[in-house]
C-alpha cells in the first residue's frame, strides 16, 4: 500500500519516475527542475534503480540521448525548465514524429529576458505545437500520479507519443506537500513493462528518423496529428484505470463549483488551488462563481470544454504566458477559438497573470471575477496587476 | 510488421515513418539532380584515388584497370571530384551536351 508522506514535490516526482523503472535517464540541471534529475541520480547511485543515468553536456543532448535510447526500446525520462526546454526544442518535434514515448517533467519557469528564474508558463507555450501530449499538474499529488500515468499513456500502442508533465517551478517543485506515494508493487501492477513497437537492434531491420520528401511529408504530419488527437481516448482509459486502482479521479478539465455558476475562472497548474479558495470566498458573498482547471493541454479537450461551460455566462481565462502581438494569452486564444461554433457561448475575457513569479493571491482572483462580471474588459486582454 | 511500399495515403504511413526494409535509400536515385557530369580522361589519370576519397556521395568506384568512374544513378554532379583532381583528369560537362 502507498504511504502518505511529506516530501518536496520535485523529489516526489523523481521517486515516482523511479517507481516506473526507467532504463535511461538523461538530464542537465536547470532551476527550478534540478531536484528531479538530481534526486534520480541519487536513486541510481544508491542502487535503488537499475538505470543508466547519462550526465549530458546540455539539454539538447539530454533530449537527443533520450530519443536515441527510446529508439532502442528503453523506457526513458528527462526533466528540464525554461531556457533548457527551449534548447531542447529542435529535437522535441523529432521525438514525437518518431513516435517515441519519452517522458519529460517540466518545472515551468519564465523565459529570458529579462532573465528570470521564477514561475510562469512561457517555456511550455513555445512547445505547444511540437506534437507532445501535454499535462498540467495543480499540486504534488497530481504531479506524482501524472508521472506514473504518462508512461502508460505514451507507451500505449495506440499513442506512441512523448509526454510532458508541467509542474509550476518553485510553487510546486520546491514545496513540501503531503503526498500519497504509491509503492512499487502498486506501480508494477498499474504499469506493465515497455514493449516497443520497434527497436533499433542489429537483429531487427528498422530505420528511424527517415527523410520525408514533399510527396510524403504532409501525410506524415497528418498521421502524427491524428495520433495525438486519438491519444485522448487512451488518456481517458488510463485515468479510469488509475481511479479504479488508486481512487483518485482525473479529468481533462476539472470543474469546481460550476453546477449553477454564472461566472467561471479558468486556470492551468498550481494557481487552480488558490482560485478554488477565491471561488469559496465569492460564494460566501453570494457570487455564483466557479472554476475550470485544465489538466490536459494537448490534445486540447474541445468536447470537455464545451460541456464544462454550459450555463456559464462569463469565462475569465487566466494565462501565464504572453503571445506577443497576438490575440491574447495562448489558453485564451484556444478557448475562444474552441467555443466559436457554440451558439450559446459565454463571454470570454483574458487576464495575463503571474508572469515571472509574480504572486497572485486569493483577493486577486476575487477581483478578477468581479471585474469580469461585465463580460468585457477595457482592453482585449489585460496584464493583470501591471503598474502604470 | 507488414512491409509497405511508398505510402499513398496518410493511413498507410508507418508510425514514426519507420522503414522496415533494408537499403531502401538506394532506391532513391539522386543522379536526377545532376546538371553536370564528371568525365575522366584516363590519359591524365594517375590512379591516386583522390576523387574516390572526396566523393561525398560515395558513388565513385575503381575499375579493374585501376581507373575511376562515377555511378550516374547517384552522382549529383557536385564537381568536388573535378575540383580535387590535381592532374585535372576530371572535367564537368553539361548534361545536355
Amino acid at each position: 500500500m502507498g504511504k502518505r508522506i511529506g516530501m518536496e514535490i520535485a523529489l516526489a516526482a523523481a521517486e515516482a519516475a523511479a517507481l516506473c523503472r526507467p532504463d535511461v535517464i538523461a538530464a542537465y540541471p536547470i532551476t527550478p527542475n534540478t531536484h528531479i534529475p538530481e534526486h534520480l541520480s541519487d536513486i541510481v547511485a544508491e542502487g535503488r534503480l537499475d538505470a543508466e543515468f547519462i550526465c549530458v553536456e546540455s539539454e539538447h543532448s539530454a533530449i537527443s540521448a533520450c530519443c536515441g535510447a527510446s529508439g532502442t526500446g528503453a523506457r526513458t525520462f528527462t526533466a528540464t525548465s525554461s531556457q533548457g526546454l527551449l534548447y531542447m526544442q529542435e529535437v522535441l518535434p523529432i521525438v514525437s514524429a518518431m513516435r517515441l514515448p519519452v517522458i519529460m517533467a517540466i518545472g515551468n519557469r519564465a523565459i529570458s529576458g529579462p532573465i528570470n528564474i521564477w514561475n510562469d508558463h512561457s517555456d511550455i507555450m513555445y512547445q505547444r505545437d511540437t506534437g507532445w501530449v501535454s499535462l498540467f499538474a495543480a499540486n504534488g499529488q497530481e504531479t506524482v500520479d501524472m508521472v506514473i500515468q504518462v508512461f502508460k499513456i505514451g507507451e500505449h500502442r495506440d499513442v506512441m507519443l512523448p509526454v510532458n508533465i508541467n509542474l509550476d517551478g518553485f510553487q510546486l517543485t520546491h514545496v513540501v506537500e503531503p503526498i500519497i506515494m504509491p509503492d512499487q508493487e502498486e506501480v508494477d501492477r498499474f504499469l506493465p513493462a515497455y514493449v516497443p513497437y520497434a527497436a533499433l537492434h542489429p537483429d531487427n531491420i528498422v530505420s528511424m528518423g527517415t527523410l520525408g520528401m514533399p510527396e510524403i511529408y504532409a501525410e506524415a504530419q497528418k498521421s502524427k496529428n491524428v495520433a495525438l488527437v486519438n491519444s485522448k481516448k487512451v488518456i481517458l482509459e488510463v485515468w479510469k484505470e488509475w481511479e479504479k486502482q488508486f481512487g483518485r479521479k482525473y479529468e481533462p478539465i476539472q470543474s469546481y463549483r460550476t453546477e449553477d455558476a454564472d461566472i467561471a475562472l479558468v486556470t492551468m497548474g498550481s494557481m487552480g488551488e488558490t482560485a478554488e479558495i477565491a471561488v469559496d470566498e465569492l460564494r460566501k458573498q453570494g457570487v455564483k462563481a466557479g472554476l475550470l482547471k485544465i489538466k490536459l493541454w494537448r490534445p486540447f479537450p474541445f468536447d470537455d470544454l464545451k460541456k464544462a461551460v454550459k450555463g456559464i455566462r462569463v469565462l475569465a481565462v487566466t494565462d501565464r504566458a504572453v503571445s506577443f502581438g497576438g490575440p491574447g494569452g495562448p489558453v485564451f486564444s484556444e478557448i475562444r477559438s474552441a467555443l466559436y461554433d457554440v451558439p450559446k457561448r459565454p463571454k470570454i475575457v483574458n487576464f495575463i497573470i503571474g508572469l515571472g513569479g509574480r504572486d497572485i493571491q486569493v483577493e486577486n482572483f476575487m477581483d478578477m471575477v468581479r471585474r469580469a462580471t461585465k463580460g468585457k474588459l477595457s482592453e482585449p486582454y489585460e496584464f493583470y496587476g501591471v503598474r502604470g | 510488421m507488414t512491409e509497405k511500399k511508398w505510402p499513398e495515403t496518410w493511413q498507410e504511413v508507418n508510425p514514426g515513418c519507420m522503414v522496415f526494409r533494408p537499403g531502401s535509400a538506394s532506391e532513391y536515385h539522386t543522379g536526377s539532380w545532376r546538371a553536370k557530369r564528371p568525365i575522366w580522361d584516363n590519359a591524365k589519370c594517375i590512379k591516386c584515388g583522390v576523387c574516390y576519397i572526396y566523393c561525398p556521395e560515395g558513388c565513385i568506384t575503381e575499375d579493374k584497370d585501376g581507373f575511376f568512374e562515377a555511378n550516374l544513378d547517384y552522382c549529383k554532379g557536385c564537381g568536388i571530384c573535378a575540383h580535387e583532381c590535381w592532374p585535372t583528369a576530371i572535367v564537368m560537362v553539361n548534361e545536355e551536351d
